[in-house]
């Protein structure tokens, strides 16, 4: 893991019918690294990822790639950031008139202009590495939750982004089948894919990210270490609302690093 | 202008007389409609709960009468069929020489094709429960469909009937090639002795036009008017 | 029956065939263009700017509210009385019926292709933006794929319906398969016979047409594509 930065957000402002959803925000993200974007629903988390690719263009403030502003008001740069810039969704988003497989080619194709072949062995080669290489066949429809967001996941990274953004992408999965996805996101970690994820899966990610960032009502209200954050009697306002995630699901877990 | 103003005229003079077509429009749709729902819903009943032999005998009858169209099935009931009929002495108390008479047939059996599938789809969308339930308290067949499963059915298709409805309008104007005086048969009358067909053609698409929209608004009261208050329907109809 | 056998081969399927062809003449140029006019003005009414989605509503009302047999009488009776100063447009019973049934079945047809491109989830949509897809690229092999599938029972009925529907060019002086019944049954008198073959060459042309679409939809079709309605 070296130190170059990224990925570089700052001050970025974004108002959605009069509501300031996102109040001058900043962040930067090492190679390598692991942020982790917390917090209660509306805080931000969502439209926070959506203006680093611009799906959603922020009102002010800068994202830079590798160290390069990027023009918002450029076609080109906007495509090309998006080359380089994978998304995971929530709902996962596959194209349902395709297979899996087609589903991970079809950008290759598209997009970086791979021949068909080549496209293929990439794309079966992806499906591997979030072990669904026996499901190239099938059709969204034909997929659990959890298998579909693996295709999701193979999806982006048949790319070769150099940053993924992960948006809760356990959070519509039923508990059984969040565990196949965490591993996946666990293993491109220990790979050193630079990722950040908004998530309410705090315990997971504790042991992955190098960086809790706690946002409340469109600001970054608190951010640190895993480890200091979540020590015991810590009083930060992550470990309390980690508390209350736990509570809430009537798990027993409890939030705490032991140091 | 002069011609502009002699057009307006001649729409306007007509106005009356076209407007009394409107009686034998609202008599067609009205009867073809009613002849629908009489027919239909035993068909539907039919399909849905009849035999092997019941579910072919409905296919046949809506393969018939939906390939078959409008203006063919007129000329063949009242050109040919009625024709024959009329030899008939028993059949004489019919009135089997009123263009009126066979075009509510015509229309009505048709319809009867469409609305049973209506009903069917209606029928088929709702909770197996409804019947166990009904059977579970002793209910035979015929009271368990009479009392539950049709009064939700029927709710249930009043939205697929404005679409009937606007359908069965516009296929009365054809009634005017077996000589029914209905609306588009006055205008076709007024257009030629008057030489204006294009302020009259105007007009009867205007009052089509405004037709279609009242009586969509009507149907939607209705269908408020009848709503169980809380109920969601499954299915989209 | 004998009789009417001979009658039949004798007869009515020679005039029929020639009354056949001229309904073919006029269902193909009418289907391909009410399905020309039903994509344009389907997508305009979707991904267009709001007047002119307003005004396709507008004519898609139009055509929707009024007997289509009103609308060809407009086209052949009405139109050359339009007040165009020395001109006057006159169209042969032919291309009255072609454009009366082509802008009526667009008007249809639009809503089919509406419903099928707003069946298409915004999800996916963002899922192509965010893979570096342009819209171009979003609309040839996200959009269209599905919203075509969705749009292909209800535009293939309306074709089905318009074979029906061209019986009503007979009204308009066409000498299609109705019109040609309709002479053969004055002349002859046999009112029965005549429009019984008649029917059951219509019977034939919409069940043929209607195997067709089940192929086709058959052949499109992806599992779990349909139960998706949002």
């Amino acid at each position: 893991m070296d130190d170059t930065v990224i990925l570089r957000v700052e001050n970025i402002v974004k108002t959605i019918g009069g509501q300031r959803i996102l109040d001058d925000v900043s962040l930067s993200v090492k190679k390598g690294r692991l942020k982790v974007l917390i917090g209660p629903s509306g805080a931000g988390k969502s439209t926070l990822l959506s203006c680093i690719n611009f799906l959603s263009p922020p009102d002010s403030g800068t994202i830079s790639l590798d160290g390069r502003p990027v023009n918002g008001k450029s076609r080109k740069e906007l495509l090309a950031l998006r080359q380089q810039v994978g998304m995971i969704f929530q709902d996962f988003n596959l194209f349902d008139h395709l297979t899996a497989m087609e589903n991970v080619r079809v950008a290759l194709i598209k997009v970086k202009g791979l021949d068909k072949r080549a496209a293929t062995n990439r794309a079966m080669e992806e499906l591997a590495r979030v072990g669904l290489a026996d499901k190239p066949s099938l059709y969204p429809a034909q997929l659990s939750g959890g298998q579909k967001q693996r295709v999701s996941v193979a999806r982006a990274l048949a790319m070769d982004p150099k940053v993924l953004l992960l948006d809760e992408p356990t959070s519509a999965l039923d508990p059984e089948l969040i565990g196949e996805v965490l591993t996946v996101i666990r293993d491109l970690a220990d790979e050193g894919m630079t990722m950040v994820m908004a998530t309410h899966q705090i315990s997971f990610s504790a042991s992955l990210a190098d960086e809790f960032l706690f946002m409340e009502k469109g600001r970054i209200v608190e951010r640190g270490t895993p480890a200091v954050l979540l020590a015991r009697d810590s009083g930060s306002r992550t470990q309390s609302f980690c508390a209350k995630l736990n509570e809430l699901a009537g798990d027993a877990a409890v939030c705490e690093i032991a140091s | 202008m002069e011609g502009f103003i002699s057009a307006a005229q001649a729409a306007w003079d007509a106005l009356p007389y076209i407007l009394g077509g409107l009686w034998w429009t609202a008599g067609l749709i009205l009867g073809a409609m009613a002849v629908g729902l009489v027919f239909g819903v035993p068909l539907a009943v039919a399909h849905v709960y009849g035999g092997a032999f019941s579910r072919r005998f409905v296919a046949g009858y809506v393969w018939l009468f939906r390939g078959v169209p409008i203006l063919v099935q007129l000329y063949l009931f009242y050109f040919g069929i009625m024709a024959y009929l009329s030899e008939i002495p028993a059949l004489a108390f019919l009135p089997l020489s009123s263009g009126f008479f066979s075009a509510v047939v015509v229309l009505g059996l048709t319809s009867a094709a469409y609305q049973s599938q209506i009903f069917r789809g209606a029928i088929r969308s709702l909770p197996a429960g409804q019947l166990r339930a009904a059977r579970a308290l002793g209910m035979s067949d015929a009271t368990a469909i009479r009392a539950v499963i049709l009064p939700q059915a029927l709710r249930l298709s009043i939205p697929a009937w404005s679409n009937e409805y606007s359908i069965l309008l516009k296929d009365s104007a054809l009634a005017f090639t077996i000589g029914v005086l209905e609306v588009m048969s006055r205008t076709r009358s007024v257009a030629a002795t008057t030489h204006q067909p294009l302020p009259l053609s105007l007009l009867a698409g205007a009052l089509f036009f405004f037709l279609t929209w009242a009586g969509i608004k009507v149907l939607k009261r209705l269908e408020a008017k009848v709503r169980i208050p809380g109920y969601a329907h499954q299915g989209t109809l | 029956m004998d009789g009417f056998l001979d009658f039949a081969a004798n007869r009515i399927i020679p005039a029929l065939d020639a009354g056949l062809w001229t309904s073919i003449l006029l269902i193909v140029p009418a289907a391909l263009l009410g399905v020309a006019i039903g994509v344009a003005a389907g997508t305009a009414r979707v991904y267009g700017p709001r007047p002119l989605a307003r005004a396709i509503d507008g004519y898609v009302a139009l055509f929707r509210g009024t007997p289509l047999v009103v609308q060809l009488y407009f086209w052949y009776f009405a139109l050359p009385n339009l007040p165009l100063g020395d001109c006057r447009i006159v169209l042969s019973p032919m291309w009255a019926s072609i454009i009366g049934f082509g802008l009526c079945s667009g008007a249809y047809q639009s809503e089919y292709i509406r419903g099928g491109l707003l069946s298409i989830k915004r999800g996916q949509l963002r899922a192509a933006q965010a893979l570096g897809l342009t819209p171009v690229q979003t609309v040839a092999s996200v959009v269209l794929p599905q919203a075509f599938r969705r749009a292909l029972p209800g535009c293939g009925n309306e074709i089905i319906y318009l074979i029906k529907y061209s019986s009503l060019a007979s009204v308009i002086t066409v000498n299609d398969l109705t019109g040609m019944g309709r002479s053969l049954a004055k002349s002859t008198f046999r009112n029965t016979e005549v429009f019984i073959v008649v029917g059951l060459y219509y019977l034939a042309l919409v069940t043929a047409a209607t195997l067709v679409l089940r192929y086709a939809e058959r052949r499109l079709e992806i599992p779990g594509f349909e139960g998706k309605k949002e």
